[in-house]
């Protein structure tokens, strides 16, 4: 993989970051220099990392639950045509009320540890997912339908030998989509109310005016977010290695 | 093992519509057991409406009769190969050779297969994707997919017109002598196509279409290209066509 264009962008931002604290006077608490945001993640490295383990395992448990159902819901969706009717409502309502006002009641309900953040990821992952696969399943090229008619094919054999293959593209773009929002969820629910995670640290070292901390867990957070991305991304390209699309994108 | 291919088939309509448009007034022809029939037709007469409707793929049509001579019913007897040739671009050209047994469950007959893919010389080609061989490679799996169904009746839907002059010749030889002795449906705009492969050629035109008594060109299939009959003849059935197509214009 070509990692020299993503580590040049990167210098670039440290350096554009550097120019701006030199040339607009900014004080320290507002905008902490590069390095003193590198010297508190060496120095808290400890905390920060008990901290980032609870995030990285909401987003990443957040990610898989949050798929499961919403590829299962689009699979009962397109299997069963009248689930839509009764589905579909829900689906919507669900994502009419923004999940960010439902963090403070996930948290009186489900308590002040992973669970709520967990649940908020969920919430947030499982629309993302189910419509794209869903109108992946809907949108199957009808040639192919009419191919597995006349060889006798039952409705449940063309579904899983042409129906799901044929609509994981469009499932993947869900999934990318639903893992560049995990964090968000995690980070939400952990500043509605927590007792740990980077979210909690960041609102703790922000009441201690340790803004360089703060920057420290945001730097981390940045870092987890891509790693995971990447790798459901690379996960992705390997399932879908016959897609024009992976191709196109390894160009 | 060949299966059970001892009936014809009659096809017959009072009349048949597409939305508020007639197609088909009268509807009579019959596939006789191991006969090639060609419909051949100009676009958008119903020729493909018609194929469709005997592969069992337009529901809720009941007005068009399909009877055997051996009184059992057709559908499950027949395998389709369309213009498309529909090959999963996630199978490898085996793997899709072999999809039916897949979709029904079944022990596949790979050696069968791989047999098969030798006669059309794609042995090479056994593992790759779809989108790594040509438009007369894809059709030439799509055909090997089809003879691999192992059914008596073969709905051929214009399956060689996307393909280039040379190659759509090649492919007709290749298909008259692998599904030689099958009734096969065939399709298609092409008179030359027709003249070639069919045993009988019902001359769909106008609007709706009449049948009327078809022609059956001398000679055993594939007839050769140089055949000057066979030019003559081709010549003749495009001034048919074209004259029918002016009136429609008209």
């Amino acid at each position: 993989m070509n990692i020299l264009k993503p580590a040049f962008v990167l210098v670039t931002l440290v350096i554009i970051w550097q120019l701006i604290i030199i040339l607009s006077d900014v004080p320290p608490y507002i905008l902490p220099p590069p390095f003193s945001v590198i010297e508190a993640t060496v120095a808290h490295a400890d905390i920060i990392l008990v901290h980032a383990t609870i995030t990285f395992i909401e987003m990443v448990v957040g990610l898989v639950i949050g798929t499961l159902l919403g590829s299962s819901s689009a699979l009962v969706l397109s299997y069963y045509q009248p689930a839509r009717q009764w589905l579909m409502p829900i689906l919507v309502i669900s994502q009419a009320i923004p999940v960010f006002a439902l963090a403070p009641i996930l948290v009186l309900w489900l308590g002040y540890g992973m669970i709520s953040k967990i649940a908020m990821a969920v919430l947030i992952i499982y629309f993302p997912v189910t419509a794209a696969f869903f109108d992946g399943l809907k949108n199957t090229n009808l040639g192919y339908l009419d191919l597995a008619h006349t060889m006798g094919a039952s409705k449940s054999s063309t579904l899983a030998h042409i129906r799901v293959p044929a609509a994981l593209p469009a499932f993947a773009s869900g999934l990318r989509v639903a893992t560049a929002m995990a964090p968000i969820g995690a980070i939400v629910g952990e500043w509605v109310g927590s007792s740990e995670g980077l979210g909690y640290l960041m609102l703790h070292a922000n009441g201690r005016m340790q803004i360089d901390v703060m920057f420290a867990a945001l730097l981390i957070l940045a870092l987890m977010a891509i790693i995971l991305y990447y790798t459901v991304d690379a996960g992705l390209r390997r399932l879908l290695f016959w897609s024009p699309e992976t191709k196109l994108n390894q160009l | 093992m060949k299966p059970d291919q001892n009936f014809s088939i009659s096809i017959t309509a009072d009349r048949l519509a597409f939305g508020s448009v007639l197609l088909f007034e009268h509807l009579d022809f019959t596939l006789k057991k191991n006969e090639w029939t060609c419909l051949l037709g100009p676009s958008g007469v119903g020729k493909t409406t018609l194929l469709r409707i005997v592969a069992d793929l337009v529901p809720n049509i009941k007005n068009v009769i399909a009877k055997c001579s051996d009184n059992k019913p057709l559908n499950g007897r027949t395998s389709y190969m369309a213009q498309d040739d529909l090959l999963l671009p996630w199978l490898s050209v085996l793997d899709n050779v072999l999809l039916g047994y897949k979709l029904r469950s079944k022990q596949a007959d790979r050696s069968k297969a791989l047999n098969l893919l030798q006669m059309v010389g794609l042995s090479s080609n056994i593992d790759d994707l779809p989108a790594k061989l040509s438009g007369g490679m894809r059709q030439r799996v799509a055909l090997v997919r089809t003879i691999m169904e192992n059914r008596p009746v073969v709905l051929m839907d214009e399956p060689f017109s996307s393909l280039d002059a040379i190659t759509r010749v090649r492919m007709q030889d290749i298909a008259a002598d692998l599904l030689g002795d099958r009734t096969v449906l065939l399709i298609t705009h092409d008179p030359m196509e027709a003249l070639r492969l069919g045993d009988r050629i019902h001359i769909l035109s106008g609007r709706p279409v009449k049948f009327i008594t078809p022609i059956i060109p001398e000679g055993t299939r594939p007839r050769s290209i140089t055949d000057t009959q066979l030019l003559k003849e081709q010549a003749s059935l495009l001034t048919r066509l074209s004259n029918a197509s002016t009136l429609d214009l008209g």
